[in-house]
């Protein structure tokens, strides 16, 4: 049986990005994910990789590039101000098609905001960030052991679909230790014909670029990512069903939100109110079919989208839902957490009265 | 069964070691558990605290906001959390630090002098692994047995002379009348 | 006999500089050092956005387009996991002195091993002749219409004397290829900079004084007579920095 260890949220990425094959990081510091950067820097020279501390997220990104382009697995971590500076070599990324994988252990903003856990980064993880039609793919771990194992998935994905993968945490699930099984076995490392590592005067030379000066064909490539884009939507959404078979209650919330949802859920059935829970676990492509059919069952009363933001997922709720039922928001923001029982009051709410 | 654990005091006072102590202790015994800190500027000399959750089934949210325990190494920490205790629960508190008793009724209180009995001991910096030994005594959520086997896995190989110092200042606490 | 060839480095590709515009001449003189050192099959080129943005459509060796300024971050991040690959940017005043400055330091303190080729020709010239950080005093272009006043935007910045004061960096020499002596010496430049980065000395960074006709408003016979004129005398060709020759001095 593979060993149970105990390690912070941060550690398990570095150590799962390492045995996934990606032997080279660059970052720069920032609370709260910097131990990512520091067992990085202990571990990388020991296992033949390379770790540097870029002179600002712009290079570190750029080296990322550089990597990427090269056929080799990357990648940078960062927190919500960083990730921020970031955005123009991820938009590179995705035009210039580059696996990569960018972590933002979010906190809150915006500007230089504070160094609480956050999800505020919603709307620039999934719907852009950067400029141009791009969208990369996007893991939201919810646990110790999900910053492990979605590490791993996102190289893989972004590999198979030449896309910028993000892993989006925050501070909560960054800082805190929990039991968790590090990924074992030879990673899933795949050939990358189209990569410009030296042509070996044996092919023609390639190219990793995102300038198209012939309007049409640029168009052209637009439409093939966006063909590439809904072949990841059909195939790669994950998503936690909690309790939703009987509820009348739909939360959806994603990372810490979800837990603390959980905990909501659970108090909320020993009151005999039957809450779910749809925990996306991809944020893009976003879980829209789950949402959809909760929305048409009868007995349900509606949604409540928790988040550690303004709202923003909430969107994507309505959306996905057709609002064909009431979505509601139960929200902090700033750093804060929503409690258990700002969510319980909420589920009581929409089941109705004090039952 | 699953408590759950605050422990709060001032930067410097091993409040996250003694958090990460039992939170190991938990992984050994093959619990379901989080440990959760407190970080940022604050853990220089500001106020730390910590939770950890042990647990039979698989951890919520890892967030502590109404205890079943809070071991507690400051006054201002005391002020702010005893009111945030189950009923039912408990307050381990170093009386050396914290001369305040709780007025509560209806949870336990034990005032443990555990900065003075480490001065006394020579191992003026492990209060904190006194109030672990307490905690062990009085709640069983962690067991006595596998102590070593814990404090091996916790303290770093260039700090092994460390390891009989920590296991005196458990065994003190766990020994502790009052 | 042949007399007269392209050099292989080259793809069959048309440039598109305009007439009297020196890349071409530079392009070819960076051909010509992949060529004699036999590496085009193991270099990795970076073009920069600027005049030379398509310049991956030049070198026949792989190639990559960089964001503005971040060359030297992309040349790092592939040579650190590449390096046996001999790699180099190409890059202009305003990619490599203005929004990129940060990168080419860093780059150049840290002793990448890695060649940089800089082409300065005082000019914004893909944008159309906007002012650059290398701009001189009193140079008239579209962003400084009555010339640029260096109470208002600063002086220019000399890359190579700057650069020079780093202990990072193995290797910086200016030149430029306004005549025929220039232009070998030039190549010279060229080569010892990939020759440093085979030999793994580190970091060598070659700046090119260089014309642009078109924006400097002049025929190209007289923006190669500036560049002896205006140029040079402010941006002086030389060694600035040469590690290893100064080791072997000692």
């Amino acid at each position: 049986m593979a060993e149970v260890v105990l390690m912070k949220g941060n550690e398990a990425i570095a150590e799962s990005a390492i045995r996934s094959g990606c032997l080279y990081y660059f970052g720069y510091p920032i609370t709260p994910q910097t131990e990512i950067a520091a067992y990085m820097a202990k571990t990388m020279p020991k296992r033949g990789g390379v770790f540097l501390q870029a002179e600002s997220e712009i290079a570190a990104i750029n080296m990322v590039y550089g990597v990427a382009g090269s056929g080799k697995r990357v990648m940078t971590s960062s927190s919500s101000p960083g990730v921020s500076l970031k955005q123009e070599g991820i938009s590179y990324l995705a035009g210039s098609e580059l696996p990569a994988l960018i972590v933002n252990v979010q906190r809150g903003g915006p500007g230089l905001g504070g160094i609480q856990p956050s999800q505020s980064d919603y709307f620039q993880a999934t719907k852009g960030g950067g400029h141009g039609d791009y969208h990369m793919i996007v893991l939201a771990p919810s646990s110790v052991q999900e910053m492990a194992d979605l590490t791993s998935k996102a190289f893989d994905l972004a590999d198979k679909y030449r896309m910028p993968a993000m892993l989006l945490a925050d501070g909560t699930i960054g800082q805190m230790m929990e039991p968790v099984v590090l990924p074992e076995g030879k990673p899933n490392l795949i050939d990358k014909p189209w990569a410009a590592n030296g042509t070996l005067m044996k092919r023609k030379h390639n190219i990793i670029n995102s300038l198209n000066l012939d309007t049409p064909d640029l168009e052209r490539q637009n439409f093939e990512r966006y063909k590439k884009y809904a072949v990841v939507e059909e195939n790669e959404v994950m998503y936690e069903d909690y309790m939703m078979e009987d509820a009348e209650v739909c939360i959806v919330a994603f990372g810490i939100a979800a837990r603390v949802a959980k905990n909501a859920i659970a108090a909320a059935r020993k009151e005999g109110i039957k809450a779910g829970l749809i925990r996306p676990i991809t944020l893009w492509p976003f879980p829209k079919k789950p949402i959809a059919a909760a929305a048409e069952k009868p007995e349900l009363k509606g949604f409540i989208s928790v988040e550690l933001s303004m709202g923003q997922m909430i969107e994507d709720v309505k959306l996905a839902s057709s609002m064909k039922k009431p979505v509601e928001l139960v929200n902090r923001a700033g750093g804060m957490i929503p409690t258990p029982d700002e969510v319980l009051t909420a589920i009581r709410k929409m089941a109705g009265g004090d039952k | 069964m699953t408590t759950q654990i605050l422990l709060a005091g001032f930067g410097g006072q091993g409040i996250l070691f003694a958090g990460k102590f039992m939170a190991y202790k938990g992984l050994l015994e093959g619990r379901q558990l989080s440990w959760l800190p407190s970080y940022g500027p604050e853990m220089r000399g500001g106020t730390a605290n910590c939770n950890v959750i042990l647990s039979d089934e698989p951890v919520g949210s890892p967030i502590v906001t109404d205890p079943d325990v809070l071991i507690v190494m400051n006054l201002p920490s005391f002020d702010k959390y005893e009111s945030t205790v189950v009923p039912g629960g408990m307050i381990i508190a170093d009386s050396t630090l914290i001369e305040k008793k709780s007025e509560r009724t209806d949870i336990k209180c034990f005032y443990v002098p555990a900065t003075k009995m480490a001065n006394d001991m020579g191992i003026p910096t492990l209060a904190n692994m006194i109030l672990a030994g307490k905690f062990i005594r009085e709640t069983g959520a962690i067991k006595w047995e596998g102590m070593e086997d814990t404090l091996h896995h916790i303290i770093s190989a260039r700090h092994q002379d460390m390891f009989d110092a920590n296991l005196k200042a458990l065994k003190a606490g766990y020994e502790y009348e009052g | 006999m042949i007399v007269f060839q392209k050099p292989h480095a080259l793809t069959d590709k048309e440039f598109h500089y305009c007439p009297g515009c020196t890349h071409g001449i530079i392009h070819r003189l960076v051909a010509e050092a992949l060529d004699k050192l036999e590496i085009e099959g193991t270099a990795i080129g970076i073009a920069p956005v600027g005049c030379a943005v398509m310049a991956y459509d030049y070198f026949a060796c792989d190639m990559f387009e960089a964001a503005h300024g971040r060359a030297p971050a992309v040349a790092t991040g592939i040579k650190r996991a590449n390096p046996d690959r001999i790699v180099f940017t190409y890059q202009g005043d305003g990619d490599l002195a203005s929004i990129g400055m940060a990168e080419t330091v860093h780059a150049a303190t840290r002793n990448e091993n890695i060649t940089i080729i800089f082409v300065n020709n005082a000019i914004y010239g893909m944008t159309g002749g906007q002012m650059a950080p290398t701009s001189l005093p009193g140079q008239v272009t579209q962003t400084s219409p009555y010339g640029r006043d260096v109470n208002l935007v600063g002086y220019p910045i000399r890359v190579c004397e700057m650069l020079a004061t780093l202990d990072g960096p193995e290797y910086i020499e200016r030149v430029a290829v306004n005549s025929v002596a220039n232009v070998r010496k030039a190549g010279k430049a060229i080569e010892k900079a990939f020759r440093n980065q085979v030999e793994g000395k580190g970091f060598s960074l070659i700046e090119i004084v260089s014309a642009c006709p078109t924006n400097w408003g002049m025929t190209p016979q007289k923006a190669l007579q500036w560049i002896d004129e205006k140029m040079i005398p402010y941006y002086p060709l030389g060694v600035y920095k040469d590690r290893s020759a100064a080791k072997e001095a000692k």
